[in-house]
């Protein structure tokens, strides 16, 4: 009987199946290592309009993150602060520096600052700053070290995974209500953070929401 | 075969070239495949808005209102009682002012609790400048800004409460308003404080129950 496939043929089946199971198995590697916000935003840090660095502001001159995010203790937005605030110093200090150009525009009625905004959840989120600040979840569980930054880098996915992880056990996060913008927090001598934790998630009968209308409402 | 691998090992190695790993710091915006209700036709705080020409989707208030959080429910629901906040009608508690006159007195009740809250405040918004202890030499005054005035001293402890707080409302000289800054009710805790402050370091002998000024040494 005659043979329908060559033996050529027959290894280029064998070939392309080599191949494609190859290729396959790397593309859903490579879905799963580039598709989730752990690559896509993680690492995010737009150019912005001004020099701004929170490294010298916030860490070297040890202003409060609430001079100036005044919004995040009392709303669902920590507020990015008003031309008004930097004039509060840059009035005096460093009045003629170039990279202060856009603020002294913006100050004498040119409009404001368009500051690239960093993290952003969807609109179909419902995430409120107030909520976790006073409940004792410091920025740094859900922004890094800002007062390390230069520059302000997304540093944590947002996703809902994310979320929920912590929702589910908020423990190894918490801590007391009036240090959540301390950045050097350590729990108190011989406890450590998850036995603390649970401490003040009782005393505060800390209850997250791990069901859906409580971030999509 | 070796040139389908090798092929393969050469578009993984330019995919990780073009791409990089996690977290390497980049400002290549996120990519967005599907953004199916991500970005819904409303304005979010703070953000851009196409339609008013200065591009702001938050608006200032108009002149001659007052702009106010939260709503008058108890008025709403047929209370006599206004929410005093809803017209600021106060001068003493949200001008500082009794007619023409400033206020001595703070009115808000002074109590550990608003003491404390004091306290935290001054240190985020006043200490940079004035000082933890406020004598005018907060780390800012490192850095060029001159004329800090202390305000814990004696002349300042003659200074009326109310006075103090149109100094912290409106600013003056070279201290910028920091009305948008701090509530008011936080505003009248931080004069209470540095009340305190100053208190404790124009103490004197009199200052110190009788009882116990044996123990005093010199
Ligand atoms: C002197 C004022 C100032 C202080 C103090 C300050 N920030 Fe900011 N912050 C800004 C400004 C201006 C921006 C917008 C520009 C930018 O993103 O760098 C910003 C941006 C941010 C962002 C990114 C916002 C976004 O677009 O997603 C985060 C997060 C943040 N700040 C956290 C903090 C934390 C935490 C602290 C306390 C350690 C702090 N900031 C202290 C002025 C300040
Ligand atoms: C509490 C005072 C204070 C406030 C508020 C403040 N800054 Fe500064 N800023 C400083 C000081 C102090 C320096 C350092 C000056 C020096 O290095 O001599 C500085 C330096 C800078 C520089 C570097 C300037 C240069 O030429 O090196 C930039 C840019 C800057 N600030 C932007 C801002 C912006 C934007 C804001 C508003 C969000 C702001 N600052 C608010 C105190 C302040
Ligand atoms: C539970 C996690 C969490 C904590 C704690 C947290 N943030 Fe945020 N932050 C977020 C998320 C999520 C966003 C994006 C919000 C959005 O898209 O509306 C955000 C956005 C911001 C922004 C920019 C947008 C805005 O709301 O103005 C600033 C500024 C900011 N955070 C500052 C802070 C500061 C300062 C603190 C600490 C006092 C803090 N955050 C604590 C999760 C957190
Ligand atoms: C580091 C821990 C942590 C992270 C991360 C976190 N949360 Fe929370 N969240 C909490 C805690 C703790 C509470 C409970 C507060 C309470 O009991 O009052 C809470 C409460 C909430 C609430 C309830 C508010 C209410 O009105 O009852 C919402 C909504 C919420 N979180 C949304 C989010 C979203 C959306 C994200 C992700 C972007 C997020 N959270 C990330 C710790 C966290
Ligand atoms: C702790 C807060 C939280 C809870 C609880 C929560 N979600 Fe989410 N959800 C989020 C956040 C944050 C995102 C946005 C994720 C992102 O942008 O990466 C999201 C995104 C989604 C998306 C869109 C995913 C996409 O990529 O398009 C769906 C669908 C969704 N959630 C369904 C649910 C359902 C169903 C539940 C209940 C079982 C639920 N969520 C509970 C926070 C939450
Ligand atoms: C950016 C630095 C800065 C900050 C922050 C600041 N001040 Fe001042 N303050 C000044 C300067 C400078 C003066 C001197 C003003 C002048 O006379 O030109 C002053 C003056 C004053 C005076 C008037 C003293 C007098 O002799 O008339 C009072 C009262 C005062 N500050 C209180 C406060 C309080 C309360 C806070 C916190 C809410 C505060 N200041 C925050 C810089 C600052």
């Amino acid at each position: 009987m005659p043979l329908i496939f060559t033996q050529r043929a027959d290894n280029w089946l064998r070939r392309g199946m080599a191949g494609a199971f190859v290729s396959v198995v790397l593309g859903i590697t490579g879905l799963y290592y580039y598709a989730p916000p752990e690559y896509t935003r993680v690492g995010y840090a737009p150019k912005q309009p001004v020099a701004y660095s929170h490294e010298l502001h916030a860490g070297r001159l040890g202003l409060s993150c609430l001079y100036c995010h005044t919004g995040v203790e009392e709303s669902s937005v920590a507020k990015i602060p008003p031309t008004q605030t930097c004039m509060n110093c840059h009035q005096a200090i460093k009045a003629d520096s170039p990279q202060l150009e856009a603020i002294r525009v913006s100050w004498a009625g040119g409009g404001p600052v368009r500051w690239e905004r960093v993290h952003q959840t969807p609109d179909y989120v419902y995430f409120n700053h107030a909520v976790h600040v006073r409940r004792g979840v410091g920025c740094v569980s859900c922004h890094g070290k800002v007062n390390e930054m230069p520059v302000v880098v997304h540093e944590k996915p947002l996703s809902m995974g994310w979320c929920l992880e912590c929702h589910r056990h908020p423990e190894e996060h918490l801590r007391p209500p009036d240090q959540s913008t301390n950045f050097e927090w350590q729990p108190p001598q011989g406890q450590n953070q998850r036995d603390y934790g649970l401490t003040l998630k009782d005393q505060f009968g800390i209850r997250a929401p791990e069901t859906c209308t409580g971030c999509h409402r | 075969m070796r040139w389908v691998f090798l092929g393969l090992a050469m578009l993984t190695a330019l995919v990780i070239r073009e791409m990089g790993t996690r977290g390497t710091v980049s400002d290549r915006r996120p990519l967005m495949v599907f953004s199916d209700m991500d970005f819904q036709p409303r304005y979010n705080p703070q953000a851009a808005g196409p339609f008013f020409a200065d591009g702001r989707a938050m608006r200032t208030p108009p002149a001659g209102t007052v702009p106010f959080g939260g709503t008058d429910y108890e008025c709403d629901a047929g209370s006599p009682r206004q929410n005093p906040d809803l017209l600021r009608e106060d001068d003493a508690y949200y001008r500082g002012k009794k007619g023409t006159t400033w206020v001595t007195v703070n009115p808000l009740r002074v109590d550990m609790k608003l003491l404390q809250r004091g306290q935290e405040r001054y240190g985020i918004f006043c200490a940079p400048c004035h000082g933890a202890t406020g004598k005018g030499n907060g780390v800012i005054t490192q850095y060029g800004l001159t004329g800090v005035a202390g305000i814990t001293d004696a002349l300042h402890a003659l200074m009326p409460d109310g006075q103090f707080f149109d100094v912290i409302s409106n600013g003056k000289g070279r201290m910028m308003p920091y009305g948008p800054q701090i509530k008011v009710r936080d505003r009248w805790a931080i004069i209470a404080y540095v009340r305190a402050l100053s208190r404790s370091q124009n103490a004197g002998i009199t200052d110190v129950p009788e009882s116990i000024r044996g123990e005093l040494k010199p």
